[in-house]
């Protein structure tokens, strides 16, 4: 009796990857109909695109953006693993970079010190706010989604708003603002690093050093998710709840302890702003990276390869559709227009991909059980 | 002569490694009450699934009322006045009566004349002795007016034939009897019943007709009154049962499980069990015979600590486990065994190391501090492939490739290696081959050699026999009868999982 | 989304008996007259300045807020009944706005409002189709469309709008909104007897208020707004009255239960998202429409979300979703019109009213937890009324979302939500 037939590593992979391709594909095809509408040559803004983004000082942009949306999705996913839907990154991020912010700028610490404390106090915060959703959820069952997007009204338009204007540094500029944090709290960048690859960088771009934490985030999200006790614990009450509590994994403490760990690295997400560009929260706060974060942890399938492409691909599209506004060729709308369409058509891809899957296992495992029976027989 | 309401020719179902239903023969007179008996995994549900047109058959013809018919769909099967009433009730909770009634059927066209609905609901209910009120909400019924509702929902659709499948096993004996009576009121009235039911006592007393099922087969079809509950039991079981082994007992004196009057309430306030106590010593299988849904499960969750007990005492070699969580007694040498694989045994997407850490992910091999242990992980899973002979070509694979045999084989493998003080094995070899069967009865015999307890629950009577040191029998969620496997006939067996034996001693 | 179910213990009390009987409608309207009632008592403390709780003109103000909280709640209501959770109602409030501010600019009002009702119904669609049909999980979709909504928008302002005077990419020209009249009768409509007017000119303690506030309601509102209202019982009809409707909800309860008597549960569950989304867009009309005569990025500033909780407020009943619409669109209103914010400040006290129910009815329960906890809340608020003087308008801004969490935690119990919400179903897969 042989073993079941397993699908061979190529037939895999291609499948795997079927999903994201054709839903990039679909997305390319959909927005270059829309530039056409428009009046734009989609070669020429394609080509344009192509042209500007592989350029060093775009290349050092699209990092910096896909930084903050890696963090974001990495948040997520934590959470989504569990299959709760901490829709509440985005306010956790923004809370927790408003105190990580006016703390760094109260305090005055040695420099690596200076600035591990606002990341700390990030952290915390994100956690606490996250882990506020997950006790509603473990002591009252009231439904994660709701709770945090609740939470996040309250955190943005409630807590934030009201605490900026009485803890803000006063100044003549018309914008509010936390107190700036100084040098030993403003993260050093990568450019050297990166320079030692390339040629200088333009002035007015520099990596920002996050990104060798974001890269630290992933490969500890990895190693958590996929070699601890507590991540096989976390994952396999994503994929059979029943399973998992059969096996003696405590429900409640796994939801509060998910939703604090994804809140924690969502607090991440706003540290690139604060500690490497502008040191201080005020209300041009970059916003919607939460959001943005659900979408790529969605298209990376949780996964923290997945999540990097999707990241570093949505970092791209940003980057390099700046062009489209200076060259007329087309709004940058189509950009966004872009991502919301990969990943709508990824999802539903990767369903199609999944009952597919299914599919040819249950044929398998079918054709399999015949030819045992037949062997027996 | 009246032609028959419904006669079944033939009908056989494939299903992939079993044939649920072989070549079977049902005729239904008309305006009787027709009774099918026969075990779980007999072949019931799905003869009558294909009858009501949830499914198509292989092979064989329907004649319905003399007319031959082809279904595709329950709506087919409402056409020609075919109604079922589902052992799980198919009602929304959340609306009310009336509109679970006249749901897809409603009268009057895109405005639903209600008055017309509550006329009609009123006339059935008053025909058929059916007490219910439709303006409640279904969540708000008992268990008993709930059933009312389903067989009213039939007779509006114009059904004069009803399927009910397994109607009483939800009822308690004052119910039972409600249901009985409008049974004959609808008899009385022309309706033609068919239901599905193992209870001896209630089929001999209710039906005109029984026919009895067995593995797929039809047996026999007999008139009620020309039989007993004691043969009918045979003839559901077999009237051969394995002989056990002869073997010297390991039984020692040690007890490891002991359950003290240990109650379980469901979520109708009643007690799913009542009052149970149970010992298991080293070296000793007890065996749990019954017919599914008397309690089984709801004992192997309070053991296991998925489902907290309402009052009594469990100890774990003598300490007391009450208001340990399920990972403490793992931990403190809990087996288990479960009688879904796929619901609770095992995490289908991922790979077969991950799977034998399932339940022991906080101990060695399998882990190593806060660190799941990979490589003891894979070496533990080669172990067990090769002890327990799993069939697969690396325990990378992922689970649901493997076939129902060699899963099993697995769980069984991964618990045994985890050396265990109790093992809880609920229908351990349901669903999968022979050898696949036979290694596993062999691997808890070695075990037990060894020292190990084992809860066996089982359907499989051959099992039971073969494997149980004791054999305790659960009905209604009281432990009944405690037999000698050695000794014990299938007519005595069967008896007492159907409660015919329990009803024949209280009228005695 | 979980909410288990209490049964209801059997042979209460005659009273009680009676209001269980009522129809749900009627309770609610109940609800209403009683929170009426409850702020007049808090109006006549001599406290603060609270005059101006329970004004006409609070009302009116109260009423151009709310229509389309309502609106994306009926949306959500209509999709969450038929089992399918719309996230994405925000997203389809934004293709209302600019499809109803693009409809009124060539059209006018009432073309803006149909050319609403298409472009939500468009997101709607494709919702339905990624849930429905490809089984894509519901709160993705509807982040999905969210994402994609404002862009979108963006896109074609820039296409259309930019061509007009006065517009641009992120804004449209002005447009007109729908006319105004008056209720006959109750407000002085077409002419006729105003007998609201006449009541609160009687000055009678709590009755002049329940007049003064209602006629505010009633008086001088547009025909959009009498459309709104008018939604309110044909939805509650349709849902109730009609066989679509029990075919729509029992798809949302038991969709297994219906496939095996017939219904077709894709093709339902397809036309309660699309009119979800319609309902959307019209709430996102509304707003370009009527409140303010503009399409602007960024108008509609999670008042889909807004919607979703009302429909939770509201457990799933169209009058109780309006009436949670009513609520947030009333603390909004308070808000603007209330500028020394004493009004706002006096409103901490309701709150602490309605705590001091919940411990009431916590305590008559036998449910200590959930007494102890409204009470240690109330204790809370009181404080806070005592020892300040105005609330921060950032806290007024937040005090739905409060509101609500503060319903989920007590009621999460009590809430009917649809059996079958939320849950991704597939034929045969049962």
């Amino acid at each position: 009796m042989t073993a079941p037939h397993q699908a061979p590593l190529l037939r895999r992979m291609s499948l795997a990857a079927a999903a994201p391709v054709s839903a990039a594909l679909l997305a390319l095809v959909f927005s270059s109909i829309i530039l056409i509408i428009s009046g734009s040559n989609p070669l020429t803004a394609w080509g344009d695109m192509l042209s500007y983004g592989s350029r060093l000082e775009t290349i050092v942009d699209a990092l910096n953006r896909a930084t903050p949306l890696y963090l974001s999705g990495i948040a997520g996913a934590i959470a989504f693993r569990m299959n709760l839907f901490n829709i509440g990154v985005e306010g956790q991020y923004i809370l927790a970079a408003f105190m990580g912010a006016y703390v760094g700028g109260q305090i005055n610490l040695p420099a690596p010190l200076h600035v591990a404390t606002i990341m700390l106090t990030a952290m915390i915060v994100g956690a606490l706010w996250a882990a506020l959703a997950g006790l509603l959820k473990v002591t009252r069952g009231v439904d994660v989604v709701i709770a945090t997007i609740m939470l996040n009204f309250l955190a943005i338009s409630g807590l934030v708003a009201f605490m900026l204007p009485r803890l803000q540094e006063e100044s003549d500029s018309l914008t509010t603002a936390t107190k700036a944090i100084p040098s030993s709290g403003q993260m050093p960048n990568l450019n050297g690093v990166v320079e030692l690859v390339t040629r200088e960088i333009i002035r007015g771009r520099e990596l920002t050093g996050m990104f060798a934490v974001a890269i630290a985030v992933g490969i500890i999200y990895h190693l958590f998710v996929n070699r601890t006790r507590l991540g096989y614990d976390l994952r396999a009450s994503g994929i059979n709840p029943e399973a998992a509590r059969a096996s003696g994994v405590p429900p409640k403490r796994m939801i509060m302890l998910s939703m604090a760990l994804s809140g924690a690295v969502a607090g991440l997400v706003g540290m690139p702003e604060i500690l490497s560009d502008s040191h201080k929260y005020d209300d041009a706060f970059i916003q919607k990276l939460g959001f943005a974060g659900i979408a790529v942890a969605l298209l990376g399938r949780l996964s923290p390869w997945g999540i990097a492409a999707a990241a570093l691909l949505f970092g791209f599209l940003d980057a390099s559709g700046v062009i489209l506004d200076a060259n007329d060729q087309a709004s940058r709308e189509v950009v966004v227009i872009m991502q919301g369409v990969i990943l709508l058509a990824a999802v539903i891809a990767y369903q199609v991909v999944t009952r597919y899957r299914a599919r040819q296992e249950a044929a398998d495992a079918t054709a399999a059980l015949l030819n045992e029976a037949e062997a027996t027989s | 002569m009246t032609t028959d309401a419904v006669v079944l020719d033939g009908i056989t179902k494939r299903f992939p490694g079993v044939i649920a239903n072989d070549n079977i023969m049902l005729r239904v007179a008309d305006g009787e009450i027709h009774a099918i008996c026969g075990e779980n995994g007999a072949g019931k549900s799905t003869l009558m699934k294909i009858l009501y047109g949830m499914q198509p058959a292989d092979e064989g013809t329907m004649h319905v009322h003399g007319e031959l018919v082809n279904f595709d769909s329950p709506s087919d099967a409402i056409n020609k006045g075919i109604g079922m009433v589902h052992q799980h009730f198919m009602l929304a909770d959340q609306l009310t009566v009336l509109e679970n009634v006249i749901l897809g059927a409603e009268p009057g066209g895109k405005l639903i004349d209600f008055d017309t609905a509550r006329t009609k609901f009123a006339e059935l209910s008053a025909a058929y002795g059916l007490d219910v009120d439709p303006d409640t909400l279904v969540e708000n019924l008992e268990v008993g007016e709930r059933q009312r509702v389903e067989i009213i929902k039939v007779l509006f659709r114009g059904a004069n034939v009803l399927i009910l499948d397994e109607p009483t096993s939800v009822l308690v004996p004052d119910e039972v009897d409600e249901l009985f009576r409008s049974l004959r009121e609808l008899k009385a009235q022309g309706k033609t019943i068919i239901f599905i039911d193992h209870k001896l006592q209630e089929v001999l007393e209710i039906s005109d007709s029984i026919t009895v099922i067995r593995r797929g087969k039809t047996i026999k079809t007999v008139p009620a009154e020309s039989v007993t509950a004691h043969e009918l039991a045979e003839l559901m079981i077999g009237s051969e049962l394995p002989t056990p082994d002869t073997r010297d007992s390991t039984v020692t004196d040690r007890v490891v499980l002991d359950l003290v009057n240990l109650t379980v309430i469901d979520e109708n306030d009643r007690p799913s069990l009542n009052h149970v106590s149970l010992t298991i010593h080293a070296g000793e299988i007890v065996g749990i015979a019954g017919v599914e849904g008397n309690g089984q499960s709801e004992l192997v969750d309070a053991i296991i600590g998925t489902h907290v007990a309402a009052s009594g005492t469990i100890a774990l070699n003598g300490q007391s486990i009450d208001g340990w969580n399920v990972r403490k007694r793992r931990e403190a040498g809990i087996g288990y065994v479960p009688q879904d694989r796929h619901v609770e045994g095992l995490l289908l997407s991922s790979p077969l190391w991950e799977n034998a850490a399932l339940g022991h992910q906080t101990k060695a091999p399998y882990s190593k501090g806060i660190w799941i242990d990979k490589d003891g992980a894979h070496e533990q899973t080669e172990t067990i492939r090769v002890d327990f002979d799993v069939r697969t070509p690396s325990v990378d694979v992922a689970a649901h490739a493997l076939s129902g045999g060699n899963q099993q084989k697995l769980i069984i493998g991964r618990e045994m290696t985890a050396h265990p003080k109790l093992l809880i094995a609920a229908h351990p070899t349901r669903g999968i081959d022979v050898g696949a069967q036979a290694a596993v009865w062999d691997a808890i015999r070695d075990a037990r050699a060894a020292g190990l307890a084992v809860l066996l629950i089982s359907a499989d009577l051959d099992e039971l026999i073969g494997l149980s040191d004791t054999l305790q029998v659960i009905y209604h969620g009281d432990l009944v009868a405690e037999l000698d496997p050695a000794k014990v006939t299938s007519r005595e067996l069967g008896s007492y999982m159907t409660g015919a034996a329990l009803t024949k001693e209280a009228t005695s | 989304m979980t909410a288990t179910m209490e049964k209801t213990t059997a042979a209460p009390s005659g009273l009680l008996n009676t209001w269980r009987n009522l129809r749900t409608p009627v309770r609610w309207m109940l609800y209403a007259f009683f929170a009426i009632f409850v702020l007049t008592i808090v109006q006549g403390l001599p406290f603060d300045d609270t005059e101006r709780l329970t004004a006409g003109a609070t009302a009116s103000a109260m009423l151009r807020r709310a229509v389309p909280i309502m609106l994306a709640g009926l949306g959500g209501l209509v999709s969450e009944r038929a089992g399918v959770v719309n996230i994405g109602l925000d997203g389809m409030m934004v293709l209302g706005t600019w499809f109803g501010a693009y409809g009124a600019l060539e059209f006018g009002p009432w073309g803006g409002i149909v050319l609403g009702l298409i472009g939500g119904a468009i997101g709607g669609l494709i919702h339905a189709v990624a849930t429905v049909s490809f089984g894509v999980d519901h709160i993705i979709s509807g982040v999905a469309i969210n994402i994609v909504s404002l862009p979108v928008a963006r896109y074609l302002s820039d296409q259309i709008f930019t061509g007009y005077t006065g517009g641009s990419i992120s804004q449209s020209p002005s447009v007109d909104a729908t006319s105004k009249f008056s209720i006959p009768l109750l407000a002085g409509g077409f002419g006729g007897p105003d007998l609201l007017a006449e009541i609160n000119d009687w000055d009678i303690p709590v009755l002049s208020n329940i007049a003064d506030f209602s006629h505010g309601l009633f008086a001088d509102v547009t025909w959009f707004t009498g459309l709104a209202y008018a939604l309110v019982p044909a939805i509650t009809w349709m849902l109730w009255r009609t066989r679509f409707g029990l075919r729509l909800r029992s798809c949302g309860e038991h969709p297994t239960a219906a496939d095996s008597l017939g219904i077709d549960v894709y093709f339902y569950k397809y036309a309660a998202v699309m009119m979800s989304g319609g309902l959307a867009g019209v709430g996102g009309a509304y707003i370009a429409i009527e409140q303010s005569n503009i399409y602007k990025e960024g108008q509609v500033v999670g008042r889909g979300f807004i919607g979703l909780a009302t429909v939770i407020f509201g457990n799933w009943r169209p009058a109780g979703t309006a009436l949670g619409a009513a609520l947030f669109g009333y603390i909004d209103a308070l808000k603007l019109i209330d500028i020394e914010g004493s009004a706002i400040h006096a409103f901490l006290l309701v709150i602490v009213l309605c705590l001091s129910g919940v411990v009431v009815w916590a305590v008559t329960r036998k449910s200590k937890v959930d007494a102890v906890l409204a009470g240690v809340m109330a204790t809370a608020f009181l404080t806070w009324y005592v020892l300040s003087d105005s609330i921060p308008s950032p806290f007024v801004k937040v005090a739905p979302y409060v509101i609500v969490l503060l319903v989920l935690v007590f009621a999460s119990q009590r809430l009917r939500m649809p059996k079958a919400d939320g849950l991704p179903w597939r034929k045969g897969d049962h």
